[in-house]
């Protein structure tokens, strides 16, 4: 993995809002305890920068933001799962309902 | 000069930064502190239904086909007594540029941006909205910033809302990915201070007025094919938005006899705040976390008043289960040719058991399907479910437990809506209208006012009254 940006690369930066003792009173205890976080895209202005590292970045709004570097170019790892057999199983059972061919 | 960015300075300043970014003094239409003038506050950005139709032609938005759901209104009968079953169709809401109704929202709100000088639009939304917003910005070639509550402390992202991440992205918009919390508010007000952009809430009048079109459509094209009014339609609902839209624009084509019928996801006992309940959700909208709140106090928004008000157009309002809506997103695909996403489904899933009730020559409408694909499938979000624990089997869906058990049905018959107590929630919205202004007396006028924004009379308001 590469763990080294250069300038232009597009990364991930993190930033911590609030920390936990910042947080507004009216949340549950458990969204309290942790700190409010936010992480944004862009295309790096340092010249090189590790992981960790405080960076400055321009969004794709064209506009500089800082935070730390979170990661170079994270993929969109989101699927569309497993097929649910339970569900496939109902569905299919009220379309044969219906009769039709088969 | 810097200013202070603190939580506490940046709400002190809310109300300015807020008059500049949606370009509106809303004191101008406070009469009380209880009543405001709603119908002034909606004509004050000063378009007409025509000119909406104009500015959505513009970006391809709206004119979508109204689906007659043959097979589903088949298999609702098969399972209905005699003479039971309504005709159900479907406005296939996905056909907007973007995938959902929610361009219908965006592109009268992004068009006013840009008429007013705007540069940009911003937006706090994990939704289609966010979409909806980022495609008719790049439309109008504003930029856009979008806000949205995507991860838990664990850095787990909800999968419809990172694929909502990804498409806003696609549209060319800085997307801040916020972990859970009410603190986006804050976040969106300091976006707005620092850029100057337009903010492009849910619930500014152009938001709601962009939804008539959709009502007016389903109303005139259903008076074209089939010589009437529907008799019912079912709207997903959450903020109220879409009810308020809907319902208003079909008021707008005369058909104001037709019964409308909000539905949600019962996701009762699992708090929107939670850090540890967010991820137990398999529905990131369109659920009981946004209907119920909203219905008793509408103007808890990101607004000084909102524009949509649900309470003041519901006929009925109903929930059904995670499960039940799988199902009935599954049983569209696969009945009807249509692969689509959570939020008109919700409506769908609601109308299979609604059309039992009504009879055989009578029209029921869901009036919007949205796109789905990779983290907002039944496969996505199932397996997403069992990750994170939650129990997801076969049955009978009254054992549905939100954020423990998801109970797909063994069969359409088995599918019912829960009623809420309107009734109930009517009365609590005058205690909270009221609450609200405290040390204020109520007047006639006042009283007038909460019975038309609670569909309800006088006397029910004077009733619901703190002695």
């Amino acid at each position: 993995m590469v763990d080294e940006a250069r300038r232009g690369d597009l990364v991930q930066i993190h930033i911590v809002v609030f920390r936990p003792e910042e947080r507004t009173a009216n949340i549950p205890d458990c969204t309290k305890a942790v700190p409010y976080e936010a992480w944004v895209k862009g295309f790096l202005l340092d010249e090189s920068a590790r992981i960790g590292d405080p960076v400055r970045v321009k969004t794709f709004a064209g506009r500089e933001l800082g935070g730390d570097l979170a990661a170079i170019n994270p993929a969109y790892d989101h699927s569309f799962g497993k097929p649910p057999v339970e569900l496939i199983r109902a569905s299919l059972e009220g379309r044969d309902r219906l009769g039709g061919a088969g | 000069m810097t200013r202070d960015t603190s939580y506490a300075a940046v709400m002190a300043r809310k109300n300015e930064i807020l008059k500049a970014c949606v370009g509106l003094d809303y004191a101008l239409f406070e009469r009380s502190p209880i009543r405001f003038d709603y119908e002034g506050l909606l004509s004050s950005p000063g378009y007409s239904l025509a000119e909406v139709q104009r500015i959505q032609a513009e970006t391809g938005v709206g004119r979508t086909p109204l689906v007659e759901l043959r097979n589903t209104t088949d298999l609702v009968r098969s399972i209905s007594r005699a003479g039971k079953g309504a005709r159900i169709f479907v406005k296939d809401e996905r056909c907007n540029p973007s995938g959902s109704f929610k361009d219908r929202r965006a592109s009268l709100s992004v068009y006013h941006a840009a008429k007013l000088g705007y540069k940009g639009v911003a937006c706090g939304s994990s939704g289609n909205y966010a979409a909806a917003v980022a495609s008719q910005a790049a439309k109008r070639n504003l930029r856009t910033i979008i806000l949205q509550e995507v991860f838990d402390s664990r850095k787990v992202g909800q999968p419809e809302i990172l694929e909502k991440t990804r498409t806003c992205e696609a549209y060319g918009a800085e997307v801040w990915q916020l972990s859970v919390g009410p603190e986006l508010f804050y976040v969106m007000l300091r976006v707005a201070e620092e850029t100057g952009f337009f903010n492009a809430s849910l619930w500014i009048p152009t938001g709601i007025l962009g939804i008539e079109t959709l009502g007016y459509e389903v109303a005139v094209e259903m008076k074209e094919r089939e010589g009437r009014f529907p008799d019912a339609v079912v709207i997903t609902n959450a903020g109220g938005g879409n009810v308020t839209g809907t319902t208003r624009g079909l008021a707008k084509a005369g058909s104001t006899k037709t019964a409308i019928i909000g539905a949600s996801v019962d996701l009762r006992g699992l708090h929107m705040a939670s850090d540890l309940d967010f991820n137990r959700k398999s529905f990131t909208t369109g659920h009981s976390g946004f209907s119920v709140p909203f219905m008793t106090l509408p103007d808890r928004t990101d607004v000084p008043r909102n524009a949509a008000r649900q309470l003041r157009y519901l006929d009925r309002a109903v929930f059904v289960t995670q499960g039940e809506v799988f199902y009935a997103t599954d049983l569209l695909a696969k009945l009807e040719g249509l692969d689509r996403g959570p939020a008109g489904n919700t409506s769908l899933a609601a109308a299979l058991a609604i059309a039992r009730e009504m009879d055989r020559d009578e029209i029921l409408v869901v009036q919007e399907t949205e796109y789905t694909g990779a983290g907002k499938l039944p496969s996505s979000q199932l397996t997403f479910a069992r990750e994170n624990g939650i129990e997801v089997r076969r049955g009978d869906p009254r054992e549905n437990v939100p954020g423990k058990a998801i109970v797909i049905p063994e069969g359409p018959e088995q599918i019912r809506v829960e009623d809420l107590d309107l009734a109930k929630i009517r009365r609590s919205y005058v205690e909270k209208a009221v609450g609200a202004a405290a040390g204020y007396r109520p007047t006639e006028e006042d009283v007038r006012f909460l019975a038309e924004d609670s569909k309800s009379t006088v006397e029910f308001v004077r009733s619901a009254l703190p002695r």
